[in-house]
């Protein structure tokens, strides 16, 4: 078990114009589950592939625990990896895939076989052992992966984006299976994906990269209510935070001929144009007459449990698309029009040149 | 020389015309046939040509050959196994059998240690250095071995004690102040054999470079990275993860070496016509065939190579067939 620390650590590929990762500050506590996440680009595998050894560090450093292992080759970080597609030695069986780092270690063969029942009985993998890869499903090959970390008994499991090739119903289950596991073992593990909903569920913390910076660090339901700038805000949570580009005017804010109240702290910092954020479940449905911002309904979505609303509002100026979460019951028919409006404390208000945020 | 050119250029011309016209007729006669029966028997006839030119050039000479090894020298009285105790009880044709084992072993076994060697280290190159090491290392490919012995010549070739050596071997040994050494007459622990596979894996390794090195690049890196991980060194994981997962192209290549070595001729005969016993299966096939107007001794040699091609081509069908299964 130990802690990892990234020191300004810089990953520039040869011949690039500007690095993949310009320097990252970030430091994992013992046991934490760290999701990387950010939409493709954003230099979060390259940021794991540091920490696993599979990337030079150009300059900064990475320490697992007190030890600086910026020039240590993988093979002695004590660390296992999940790739997204598993990278599974194809002529080996389920066994010796599991017990391939334990025989580079040169561990006895009683021990090997006993650490990888264990894991195999954990991860319900025994009667697969004697298998080739090939013969698994996609599933059982993810679990194989797994298995391949846990056998060791490493300081940090890396995780390479490892639900990517299931299917929804698999990902979400495995997705559970993961974070349990993780917190049984508690061993530090960093979590790379692009997927938010993944990030959400399973992190103890989630930092949200773009283009190699972190844009924030923080437990998921913090990223939520209080998103640290207008990157975040669009990128976690989904259906997306509604955005509206409007300007500061005394204290509230104009979207054309409508002005929405914020909060005080907001009211006090903005000037210029801002940005309004509203998250489709803070709209409150009121009567025409109540003031709301008039929206049209284009489609609605019925999942059931509740329902989302996708219109334009009619504000003068720019049409903006909106969303609202409804109750599934309030039976809402497209082309109606309906009125909304939500409370300052839920509105967040970013500078639109910066994206800074400027709500409490 | 012009006459033969066009000699070649008519044959060329004539032969595809042929192949086209007899198409041609095929088709027409496909095409009387009832629609649903055409369409059964057309691809028959398409393949046709090609079952005949296998019977013709490969199965009726192989039977001509086999027939032929149980008659005597001229092919006129049934001798039985006469032919093949002759030849076995024979010391000379036992040392040449024993040397075509050695080619047999040697070469394939040589071709895919250094092709293996050659293709990991260009692959560690930058592209362009790469592409340019690996050409040179094919290029000898493309020379006919009739060709490069002419080259090959001039590495051996030896001048006695005292006059210019022209043979580069020898001039380097000369020039060190040793005495010129006749290289292709050194039979003790079949040196002079030795030096001529030299020649033949000059050829070949670049084939089996070309092929082990896609086979190399076709290893998931994902697969690298994670024994990288799990604590392998280098070593190790070419050994246990890449040589394991391009398994299959060593045997092609083992395979496909193995039997252009049995097969050998043109180097042996060129350079030593198989005297200072370098002796091979090809090259006693062809001496007894045409110097000594042996029949049934040349047939006999023919039935011994096919016999030991045998167990290999099963193999490599067998082998192939699971590559496809895959």
């Amino acid at each position: 078990m130990a802690t990892i620390t990234f020191e300004k650590a810089q990953r520039w590929y040869p011949g690039a114009d500007s690095p993949a990762v310009p320097g990252i500050d970030l430091k994992i506590e013992d046991g934490e589950f760290m999701v990387l996440v950010g939409p493709s680009g954003c230099g979060k595998s390259t940021t794991l592939r540091m920490l696993a050894g599979l990337e030079e560090v150009n300059s900064g450093h990475i320490f697992i625990g007190d030890r600086d292992v910026t020039k240590v080759p993988p093979k002695d970080r004590d660390i296992a990896m999940v790739f997204q597609n598993y990278a599974l030695y194809p002529h080996m069986s389920v066994a010796d895939n599991m017990a391939f780092a334990l025989k580079m270690a040169k561990v006895p063969a009683d021990e090997r076989r006993k650490r990888v029942d264990d894991a195999a009985k954990i991860l319900g993998l025994t009667e697969y052992l004697e298998r080739k890869p090939k013969a698994l499903s996609g599933g059982q090959r993810q679990r194989v992966a797994m298995g391949r970390a846990i056998v060791r008994q490493p300081q940090v499991f890396c995780m390479d984006e490892p639900l990517s090739n299931l299917d929804a119903k698999m990902r979400v289950q495995t997705r559970t299976d993961i974070a349990k596991l993780q917190s049984d073992l508690g061993v530090t593990t960093v979590y790379v994906t692009h997927d938010q909903v993944e990030a959400m569920t399973m992190g103890d913390r989630v930092a949200v990269m773009k283009l190699g910076e972190l844009q924030q660090v923080d437990t998921p339901l913090r990223l939520y209510d209080k998103p640290a700038n207008l990157f975040v805000a669009g990128f976690i949570g989904s259906p997306q935070m509604n955005l509206m580009e409007g300007v500061a005017d005394n204290g509230e804010v104009k979207l054309g001929n409508y002005h929405v109240p914020v909060d005080p702290t907001a009211a006090k910092k903005m000037q210029g144009n801002v940005t309004v954020g509203v998250r489709p479940e803070a709209w409150r449905i009121v009567g025409e007459n109540d003031g709301g911002l008039p929206v049209t309904v284009t489609v609605v979505e019925e999942l059931g449990a509740d329902g989302f609303v996708y219109g334009t509002s009619g504000v003068e100026g720019t049409p903006h698309d909106i969303i609202i979460r409804v109750s599934a019951r309030d039976s809402v028919q497209k082309g109606e029009t309906l009125y909304v409006t939500t409370d300052p404390a839920k509105v967040h208000v970013f500078d639109t040149e910066s994206g800074a945020r400027l709500s409490e | 020389m012009w006459l033969k050119a066009i000699n070649t250029i008519l044959t060329v011309i004539v032969g595809i015309g042929v192949a086209v016209l007899l198409y041609w007729l095929l088709n027409k006669i496909a095409e009387l046939l009832p629609s649903r029966l055409e369409d059964k028997i057309k691809p028959w006839l398409y393949i046709l040509p090609a079952y005949l030119a296998l019977v013709v050039y490969l199965i009726y000479p192989t039977i001509v050959a086999f027939i032929k090894s149980f008659q005597d020298a001229t092919s006129t009285e049934w001798v039985g196994f006469a032919n093949f105790e002759a030849l076995l009880t024979n010391a000379g044709f036992q040392q040449t059998l024993f040397n075509t084992v050695l080619w047999m072993i040697i070469v394939p076994t040589v071709t895919i240690i250094l092709g293996l060697g050659i293709a990991v280290l260009a692959d560690r190159l930058q592209p362009r250095y790469e592409n340019l090491s690996k050409t040179i290392v094919f290029m000898p490919m493309a020379i006919s071995m009739v060709g490069a012995a002419t080259v090959w010549r001039f590495v051996y070739a030896y001048r006695p004690a005292g006059s210019d050596q022209v043979g580069l071997q020898n001039a380097i040994i000369t020039s060190l102040g040793g005495d010129p050494v006749p290289w292709l007459q050194q039979s003790q622990f079949h040196l002079n054999s030795l030096l001529l596979m030299v020649m033949l894996l000059w050829a070949q390794i670049g084939f089996g470079m070309v092929l082990l090195s896609g086979a190399i690049k076709g290893v998931p890196t994902d697969t690298l990275e994670a024994a990288r991980i799990d604590g392998a060194d280098e070593r190790q994981t070419f050994f246990r993860v890449v040589v394991p997962q391009i398994k299959g192209t060593i045997v092609t290549v083992f395979i496909t070496t193995l039997i252009s070595a049995m097969k050998t001729f043109d180097v042996v005969y060129v350079m030593t016509s198989g005297q200072f016993n370098t002796n091979i299966l090809g090259v006693e096939f062809y001496r007894q065939l045409t110097s000594n107007f042996n029949n049934g001794a040349a047939s006999a040699i023919v039935v011994l190579l096919l016999i030991a091609t045998f167990p290999v081509m099963l193999y490599q069908v067998k082998h192939f067939r699971e590559e496809a299964a895959r």
